[in-house]
């Protein structure tokens, strides 16, 4: 597995992907408390504990460049620029959600800034970015792709169909496996005989790299590489990034019986945000007097974007029929 | 104007609408360099090549949600399923992901993919190859369901779809492939949602279906030896459906029968039954007619399968069964 090299990023990278990570997590604590509190009519799966993924990945993607995401999507929105206050509005139901209010937690869209949807559904983001890549490359642009998915995705026919296409036709695709070793409450180990998913990519002809989906700078590294071959138009690349998800499948779920509490507990200190801040403190790459603000700054964002969804509209049930059809 | 067959006509169309625009292109199994099992594609991957004429593994689940992510960035797919029973492998992306992306992003993204094939019974096909489906796909909010029954028809109605930016299945009745008819010259269109009259008449009104239009209107010929004068309409699309003009016949003649190929239980005839009756009861002289295929899978062999669909002789009867009434 692929863990930190040493970065040759400067500070100001550093820094972006530190605030990106913690931006996702204060924006999906806040949803967590808006849950709680019942302001959320609707389901919330949330990334917390994977935010290195979204961070390091969308890092090196443009911004028309797309990607296709899950039903934990809200950090690879994020990290692809939705804001903040769009997003916690979305799961609020109301009109100025990214969405409209049409979509809820797990049909987040933004195509402003390239995110084509979270999906209610396991394994069709990896047939649309595929398609995705196939007009990018049929229409001879730059533009790259790129197909967020979970371990539960893998044994799912999407995988094979897709990957397959996109290996024969060189798209310009990234297809990222978020392996978080269960499948809602399925451990991955149960349903696949060989538990690498990177290594299918040989049966497929195209490369596939295993990252320690914990460590930022690991994903980022991986995906820079990735993104660099699919731009250049030698084709996609498989990123298995082992990680854990901390919080149960969905808020209010029971989150026992199928995993231990010191499992829990032991990937609590592989946190992503903390390892990479006490990296950064540790090797000197930057200072508290860096960090402190931006813990600051997305703190009162996150503080404005939960009082802006607040005071949102709710959507007029006379547009309950609007954008079915395009005209 | 020319006579050309049906499939002539459409790949026409189609030809046209690739020189007009970069952006379309096609995927399906064999239609490359074979040039298609219907031959829907004869002669354009010689002009086009393998970007824009995309020979596929066969996976329909796969290619219809690839080319459903290639639509969303400014490609126009045009899905060619050969025969439209291999779609159902792919039902979960067609109804969970092309039919929604629209409504769910809130009109921000648009989905211009066409997905065609054959349905229809006939030909000793058997049930994997003879299927019709358009009631299933009429009722999922966000698709265009096209059934053409003239080579005319199915030039300008393939035309609009490949324009349009909704998904859009263009589905071609095997028994009418090679049915020669006129074509205009030149580019035209013909929009959705426009029934057209195959037959002008004013004792009742029939609304026929796909292959069906050309049985019915074989039957009118025979009874019109009696003096019956029937009204025949080819809805043309049946998502959206012209119930308009199908009500303002029924307005005319007070009888209506439904003649469609396809199921009966939950149907194209139910539906168009039950418009009629909420919106042109007071015009009804009689109970709305449904004739309609046997509810069996579609057998194989020629008297068994000759026994599963409405025929001349069938239609014309039940015509005089609904005058009777």
């Amino acid at each position: 597995m692929l863990s930190a090299p040493a970065t040759t990023l400067g500070t100001t990278d550093l820094l972006s992907l530190y605030r990106q990570m913690v931006l996702i997590r204060r924006t999906e604590e806040a949803l967590t408390r808006a849950h709680q509190a019942g302001a959320i009519p609707g389901s919330l799966h949330t990334y917390i504990g994977q935010e290195a993924i979204a961070s390091g990945v969308c890092a090196h993607l443009r911004l028309d460049d797309v990607l296709f995401s899950t039903h934990r999507g809200h950090g690879h929105a994020l990290a692809k620029g939705v804001s903040p206050g769009a997003l916690i509005a979305e799961l609020l139901g109301r009109a100025t959600g990214v969405s409209g209010g049409r979509g809820g937690s797990m049909h987040i869209f933004s195509p402003e800034v390239g995110v084509m949807g979270t999906s209610g559904i396991v394994g069709p983001s990896i047939l649309l970015a595929a398609g995705a890549g196939y007009t990018f490359r049929l229409l001879h642009t730059e533009r790259v792709s790129v197909a967020f998915f979970g371990d539960g995705a893998v044994n799912n026919g999407a995988f094979h169909e897709g990957i397959n296409m996109a290996a024969i036709w060189d798209l310009p695709v990234l297809f990222v496996c978020e392996n978080n070793l269960y499948a809602t409450e399925v451990p991955f180990a149960t349903v696949a005989r060989n538990p690498n998913v990177a290594e299918r990519a040989v049966a497929y002809g195209l490369p596939g790299v295993l990252v320690d989906g914990n460590d930022v700078l690991a994903v980022h590294a991986a995906a820079g590489e990735a993104v660099r071959r699919a731009r250049a138009g030698d084709g996609p690349t498989l990123l298995e990034c082992r990680t854990y998800r901390t919080r149960g499948h969905a808020e209010g779920m029971r989150d026992a019986g199928y995993r231990t509490p010191e499992e829990v507990a032991e990937w609590k200190t592989r946190d992503p945000i903390a390892r990479f801040r006490d990296r950064l403190l540790a090797e000197g790459l930057a200072g508290e007097d860096d960090l402190a603000p931006i813990d600051a700054e997305v703190q009162s964002l996150v503080e404005e974007a939960r009082r802006f969804a607040d005071a949102s509209p709710w959507p007029a049930p006379a547009t309950v029929l609007d954008h079915v059809y395009s005209t | 104007m020319r006579d050309l067959t049906f499939t002539v006509a459409a790949r026409e169309a189609l030809a046209e609408e690739m020189a007009r625009d970069p952006a379309v292109f096609v995927m399906g199994e064999g239609i490359g360099a074979r040039g298609g099992n219907w031959a829907t594609t004869t002669g354009l991957y010689d002009q086009y090549g393998p970007w824009r004429l995309r020979d596929t593994p066969i996976a329909e689940r796969g290619f219809t949600g690839l080319c459903t992510g290639a639509a969303l960035v400014g490609g126009r797919p045009v899905v060619d399923f050969m025969f439209l029973d291999f779609l159902l492998d792919a039902m979960g992306e067609l109804i969970n992901q092309t039919a929604k992306f629209q409504y769910m992003s809130g009109g921000r993204l648009k989905m211009p993919i066409v997905l065609r094939g054959t349905i229809g019974v006939g030909h000793a096909s058997a049930t994997h190859h003879s299927g019709n489906y358009y009631p299933m796909l009429s009722h999922v909010p966000g698709l265009r369901v096209v059934v053409p029954t003239t080579p005319g028809d199915a030039k300008g109605l393939l035309k609009t779809a490949i324009r349009c930016d909704d998904p859009v299945f263009f589905l071609e009745h095997k028994s009418l492939l090679g049915l020669k008819g006129p074509v205009l010259d030149g580019d035209y269109t013909i929009p959705f949602g426009q029934a057209r009259i195959a037959r002008e008449g004013s004792q009742a009104s029939v609304v026929a279906i796909g292959w069906m239009v050309h049985q019915t209107l074989a039957a009118c010929e025979e009874l019109a030896k009696e003096g019956l004068s029937i009204e025949v309409i080819d809805p043309r699309t049946l998502s959206p459906l012209d119930i308009g003009t199908i009500l303002a016949s029924v307005h005319k003649t007070g009888r209506l029968l439904v003649v469609d190929e396809d199921y009966s239980p939950y149907g194209a005839g139910a539906e168009i039954a039950a418009q009629v009756v909420a919106q042109g009861f007071d015009d009804l002289d009689a109970p709305v007619m449904r004739l309609n295929g046997v509810f069996a899978p579609v057998p194989y062999s020629p008297p068994l399968e000759a026994a599963m669909v409405p025929t001349v002789g069938s239609i014309a009867r039940a015509i005089r069964d609904l005058l009777a009434e």
